[in-house]
């Protein structure tokens, strides 16, 4: 299990290497985005001189942090993954139109985002749920946010990482372990559920 | 110290450890499980020990706050609720936790955790002489998992029974996958009314998991754990043997025409916590 490290941003050559199974430690900068984020991209569709980050070959990092308000700026608590299932809406669309080339995130992503992911080169990171102050740890640096509007957690930051841990889940070949771990259980459920 | 201090400090120690228990069924399942899966569990274990020990929140969702609260007479509810609310700004500032409470008209966060039912307050009187404040952080990924089943259910083959309330349960962790963060603690409910077994589930994940539950019932908790073991999900869904540490179950009579089944799940990151005022 000894892991690989990568460089963000990624291009695709970078992504197109990358396999379900090996494990990585992600270093550079990364984006939050979670719900919010999701429907404004997907909805608005803001030209990319509006948005002050860099989308093309950018990870993005579904997670909204725990901050500390300080004079000048915001310092960085603790974050973890949420959800990704709930960015299934929006996500293919964000790595066609966007350029995102790699997504974190917990739980796995559904069959539009490994169809985009397969086409565009792209792929998905599930790091440590839960794992929030153990993963603080790996981040060095915040700078943000964009749209604070939608409220600390939901708006956009950058966040410099530092060996953020990682297992690729799904990767630009199609393959996804969550698939293949959901059709182990729903063999196992009609064995469960048998008379 | 007063009340509200009472509720702050209860505050911190729920956002930034977790019971003995639930660390324990962890450091248990870690002899199941190997490759992988015991990585993951592993990690948990550091997880814990590093928020333990820089007061740090575990997971950066620091949830809903939902408190049970047991007074004694002659305590105001008035005043329990307005020392809960003061506790939680002052939590929300100095822990610090994530601002979670979401106006959903507007869509617009309050910026310090209260707002319309938020945090959430359940009261019961209590003839003890002291104020009993249980108080659980549940987070938002394990809330979308949780399930509601009415009975009979042909898609499952699940009557009105509790064959039929395994067959829900299974459903809902089959359905929920990695996507709340397991190993699950699962509190299963039945009962006549959506509202009651909702609150029946939830008051069961403030059980400790090694507690005995009443005779009868604790084969059919076990059945539970192990078809849900069965299922292969695995600490984060990726796979092994440990997809819950507990499963809880309880009932309240029903109604001749209702057979409605809570699927309560929580997170690993299990926080609960008790105060004892006197």
């Amino acid at each position: 299990m000894k892991p690989r490290r990568i460089q963000t941003p990624l291009s695709e050559k970078d992504v197109r290497k990358l396999r379900v199974g090996q494990f990585v430690l992600i270093n550079g900068y990364i984006l939050t985005a979670r719900d919010r984020i999701h429907r404004f991209l997907f909805e608005e569709r803001p030209d990319r001189r509006e948005i002050p980050f860099e989308l093309e070959g950018a990870v993005i990092y579904h997670c909204g942090p725990v901050l500390r308000e300080t004079d000048e700026n915001y310092r960085f608590v603790v974050g973890g993954p949420t959800t990704s299932a709930r960015m299934e809406p929006y996500e293919w669309f964000l790595i066609k139109h966007y350029g995102i080339r790699g997504i974190i995130g917990k739980g796995g992503m559904g069959e539009n985002t490994l169809k985009a992911m397969k086409e565009e080169g792209c792929v998905y990171f599930h790091t440590l749920s839960g794992c929030a102050a153990l993963l603080a740890d790996r981040i060095r640096e915040i700078q943000g946010p964009w749209k604070e509007e939608f409220g600390l957690p939901e708006a956009m930051w950058l966040l410099y990482v530092e060996d953020l841990p990682a297992l690729i889940t799904m990767d630009s070949e199609g393959n996804s372990l969550h698939r293949k771990i959901r059709e182990t259980s729903d063999k196992a459920l009609r064995r469960l559920l048998k008379r | 110290m007063d009340l509200e201090t009472g509720i702050f400090e209860l505050y911190r120690k729920v956002a930034t450890s977790l019971p003995p228990d639930v660390e324990e069924a962890l450091r248990g399942a870690l002899k199941r499980e190997r490759g992988r899966a015991r990585y993951f569990l592993e990690v948990i274990l550091e997880n814990i020990r590093i928020a333990r020990a820089k007061t740090l929140p575990l997971c950066q969702d620091t949830g809903i706050p939902i408190f049970f609260v047991e007074a004694p007479p002659g305590i105001s509810e008035q005043r329990i609720r307005e020392a809960i609310t003061r506790a939680t700004r002052r939590a929300t500032q100095e822990i610090p936790l994530r601002p979670n409470a979401v106006e959903p008209v507007t869509n617009t966060n309050s910026d310090d955790n209260t707002g319309r039912e938020f945090p959430i307050i359940y009261f019961r009187s209590s003839q003890k002489n002291n104020l009993r404040i249980d108080l659980l952080l549940k987070g938002g990924g394990s809330e979308n998992v949780s399930q509601i089943y009415k009975l009979p259910e042909e898609s499952l083959g699940a009557g009105r029974d509790l064959d039929g309330v395994r067959r829900c349960v299974l459903d809902a962790i089959n359905r929920a996958q990695g996507r709340g963060c397991p190993p699950y603690v699962v509190g299963v409910a039945v009962g006549g009314s959506v509202d009651q077994v909702s609150l029946l589930g939830k008051r069961l994940l403030l059980r400790r998991l090694d507690e005995e539950t009443e005779a009868g019932l604790s084969e059919f908790e076990t059945r539970l754990l192990r078809d849900i073991n069965s299922l292969g999900i695995g600490p984060f869904g990726l796979g092994g043997k440990t997809t819950a540490l507990a499963a809880h179950f309880d009932y309240a009579h029903r109604h001749p025409a209702t057979y409605i089944v809570a699927v309560t799940i929580s997170c690993w990151a299990h926080r609960r916590g008790r105060l004892i005022w006197r």
